[in-house]
C-alpha cells in the first residue's frame, strides 16, 4: 500500500500540491482524475520520486520512499511519464531491455530475454522491434515506453495519461491488460486518466483532484456520481447505464 | 522463436560494423608507419638499425597518439552529446575545451614548474568547472528548440576562449593558444604524448558505463524510474569529457569536430545504444583523424598540415551534410 502524508509542493512559489493525506489501494485499478493544472501528474511523479517534494512524506508498504535504495524501489515501482520526448536513436527491442536494468544491471539473463519478448508481443510491438524510437508515431512511442515498463515487473505501476496518443484499439488493449495484471498477477495500477468512460468503466478506485487538493477519493462506484463529476469539472455531466455498462455524457 | 532471428540479424550487422572498423584502423596504421619525410619501407625497417629506431622513436609514436586522440575525442563527445540530450554539442562547444585552456594559463602563469601531468590536472579541474557551469545554462533552456543549445555553448566558449586570449595576451602566451587549439602530431615523439594513453583509458572506462550513459541519454526521468543513480552518472560523463579535454589539449592540441561529426554520423548508422556503439565511434574517431594526419603528411610534402586543419575542412562539409539531411523530426 502506498501511504501519502502531508504532502505540499511548489513550482516558482506557486503551490501545486498542497497538503495531500492519501492512501492508495493495493491490487487495484487507481485512477487519478480532475481538470487541467490539477496537479494530478506533479502527484504522480512524487509517487514515482521523479521529484524532490518540498514537504511530507510517501511511503510503500510502510518505508518512506526516500530511504529505499534506488535499485530496490525500480524493481518495486515503475512510472511512466506523460512527455516522451526522445532525442536519442534506440531501437525498440533496446528499449524494452532497459526495462530489465534494475534487476540485471545490462546483464541480461534467459529469464530476462523471456520476459522481454513477452513485452514485445504483449504491445503489439513485433513488427516495430527493429525500429528506432526516433521513426515511430506518438502512439507506437507511448506502447514501447509501456511496454519498457511491463518488463520491468514490479509491483506497482504509474502510468500519466497513457490513452493520451492511443488509437481506439490500443486504448481499449491497454485498459484489458491493465486489468489482467491487476487481477492475474496482484499488480497495483495508479493512472492519470482525462476520458470519464474509461475511469467508469475500468477504475476501481478514484481519486478526484482540483487546485492541488483532493476533492474525493473513495470506490469509483460510490463516489463518481454525475454531482461530484460536475462539481469537479465544473462541466454538466450525466452519468447513465445502457446494457450495464456505466457511461459519462458530457460532450453536449 | 522470434528472438533468435533478431540477436543474430542485429548481432551481424554490429559484427560487420566492428570487422570494418578494425580493418579500416589496420590498414590506416600500416600505411601511417611508413609515410614521412625519412623513407622507411618494410625491409629496411628491420634490417637497418637506423630505420628501426625511426620507426620506434617517431612513426609509431605518432600513430598511437593520432589513433588514442581521435578515439577519446569522439568518445567524450558522444558522451557530452547524451549527458545535454542534444546532438550539435561537442566538448568544443560547450565550453570544456576552453576552460581547460584557461586552467593551464593559470597554472602556466602561476606556478610554471609544475610537472606537466600536476598542470594537466589543474587544465581537468578547470574544466570540469567550466562545464558544469555550461550544463547549467543548459537546464534553463527550453528543450523543444535544439539548435539553441550550441548557439548558447558557442557563445558561452566564446567569452572564456576571450577570456583566455586576453590573459594570455597581457601575459606574452599568447603562442601557446595557437598550439593548444590546432591539433597537429609533428611534434610527436617517443616519451611526449604517452599521456595519451591516460585518454584512452578514460575512454575505456566509459565503456564499462556504457548502459548508464545510454540510459542518461533518455532522459532523468526515465533514468530514475529504472533506478539509476543519475547524479553519478552525469559527474562520471562531466569527469570523463573533462580529463580527455585537458590531455588532449596539453600534449597534442585540440581538433575541431571530432567529437561532434563522428557520433552523429555512427547515430545516423547504429543509433545510440552505447554498449553497441561506442567501439564503432572510437575506431571512427580514430581513423578519421589519423587519415587527415596522413593527408596532411602527403598533401604537401615535405612540409606538413596540421592534422586539426584539415580536419576542420572535412567536419565542416560532414557537420553540413548531417544537418541538410536530417529528417524534419530527427
Amino acid at each position: 500500500m502506498i501511504q501519502i502524508k502531508s504532502l505540499s509542493h511548489t513550482i516558482t512559489d506557486t503551490p501545486i500540491l498542497q497538503d495531500i493525506n492519501l492512501e492508495l489501494p493495493q491490487g487495484q485499478i487507481t485512477a487519478l482524475i480532475g481538470p487541467n493544472g490539477a496537479g494530478k501528474s506533479t502527484l504522480l511523479n512524487a509517487i514515482g520520486r521523479q521529484i524532490e517534494v518540498a514537504h511530507g512524506t510517501v511511503t510503500l508498504d510502510g518505508s518512506d520512499i526516500t530511504q529505499i535504495a534506488p535499485r530496490d524501489l525500480a524493481r518495486q515501482m515503475a512510472v511512466v511519464a506523460q512527455h516522451l520526448a526522445v532525442g536519442s536513436r534506440i531501437r525498440v527491442a533496446d528499449l524494452v531491455g532497459f526495462g530489465r536494468w534494475p534487476h540485471s544491471q545490462g546483464r541480461t539473463t534467459p529469464t530476462d530475454q523471456t520476459i522481454i519478448e513477452q513485452a514485445i508481443e504483449e504491445f503489439d510491438l513485433i513488427a516495430l522491434r527493429h525500429r528506432f524510437l526516433d521513426e515511430l508515431s506518438g502512439g507506437q512511442r507511448q506502447r514501447a515506453f509501456i511496454a519498457m515498463a511491463y518488463a520491468q515487473d514490479t509491483c506497482w505501476l504509474l502510468l500519466d495519461e497513457p490513452l493520451n496518443n492511443l488509437d481506439l484499439k490500443h486504448a481499449r488493449t491497454l485498459m484489458a491488460q491493465l486489468r489482467r495484471m491487476v487481477e492475474h498477477a496482484g499488480k497495483s495500477v495508479v493512472i492519470v486518466l482525462h476520458d470519464l468512460n474509461y475511469t467508469l468503466s475500468w477504475a476501481d478506485h478514484v481519486v478526484a483532484m482540483c487546485d492541488g487538493k483532493v476533492v474525493f477519493t473513495g470506490p469509483a462506484a460510490q463516489v463518481a456520481t454525475a454531482q461530484s463529476l460536475t462539481d469537479l469539472y465544473e462541466t454538466p455531466i450525466q452519468i447513465s447505464t445502457v446494457e450495464g455498462q456505466v457511461f459519462a455524457r458530457y460532450h453536449r | 522463436m522470434p528472438s533468435a532471428g533478431f540477436w543474430a540479424k542485429t548481432r551481424t550487422g554490429v559484427g560487420w560494423a566492428y570487422c570494418a572498423t578494425l580493418v579500416g584502423l589496420f590498414g590506416l596504421a600500416g600505411t601511417s608507419l611508413f609515410v614521412g619525410v625519412q623513407d622507411l619501407s618494410l625491409r629496411t625497417a628491420f634490417t637497418d638499425p637506423e630505420a628501426f629506431q625511426l620507426l620506434l622513436v617517431s612513426r609509431l609514436p605518432r600513430t598511437l597518439a593520432a589513433l588514442l586522440t581521435g578515439a577519446s575525442m569522439a568518445v567524450s563527445g558522444v558522451i557530452m552529446q547524451l549527458l545535454v540530450r542534444n546532438r550539435f554539442v561537442e566538448p568544443g562547444t560547450t565550453g570544456t575545451n576552453e576552460s581547460a585552456m584557461l586552467g593551464l594559463l593559470a597554472v602556466t602563469l602561476l606556478a610554471p614548474s609544475l610537472p606537466i601531468f600536476a598542470k594537466m590536472l589543474v587544465a581537468a579541474l578547470a574544466a570540469l568547472v567550466g562545464t558544469f557551469g555550461f550544463m547549467r545554462l543548459a537546464r534553463h533552456l527550453p528543450p523543444q528548440q535544439p539548435l539553441l543549445l550550441p548557439l548558447v555553448g558557442l557563445i558561452y566558449a566564446g567569452v572564456l576562449y576571450a577570456l583566455a586570449t586576453f590573459l594570455a595576451y597581457q601575459t606574452d602566451l599568447i603562442q601557446y593558444i595557437g598550439i593548444w587549439l590546432a591539433g597537429e602530431f609533428s611534434g610527436v615523439i617517443a616519451g611526449r604524448y604517452e599521456l595519451l594513453w591516460l585518454a584512452g583509458a578514460v575512454s575505456l572506462v566509459a565503456y564499462i558505463a556504457a548502459d548508464q550513459f545510454t540510459l542518461v541519454g533518455l532522459g532523468r526521468g526515465l533514468s530514475l524510474s529504472l533506478g539509476l543513480r543519475y547524479g553519478q552518472v552525469v559527474a562520471l560523463g562531466v569527469a570523463t569529457v573533462s580529463m580527455v579535454a585537458a590531455l588532449v589539449i596539453v600534449t597534442v592540441g585540440t581538433l575541431p569536430f571530432v567529437g561532434l561529426v563522428v557520433p552523429n554520423v555512427v547515430a545516423r548508422m547504429m543509433g545510440d545504444n552505447l554498449r553497441q556503439s561506442l567501439p564503432v565511434v572510437a575506431g571512427l574517431g580514430a581513423g578519421l583523424v589519423l587519415a587527415c594526419d596522413l593527408l596532411g603528411r602527403v598533401l604537401r610534402a615535405p612540409y606538413e598540415i596540421p592534422a586539426g586543419t584539415i580536419f576542420g575542412v572535412l567536419g565542416a562539409v560532414l557537420f553540413l551534410s548531417l544537418l541538410l539531411g536530417r529528417r524534419p523530426n530527427g
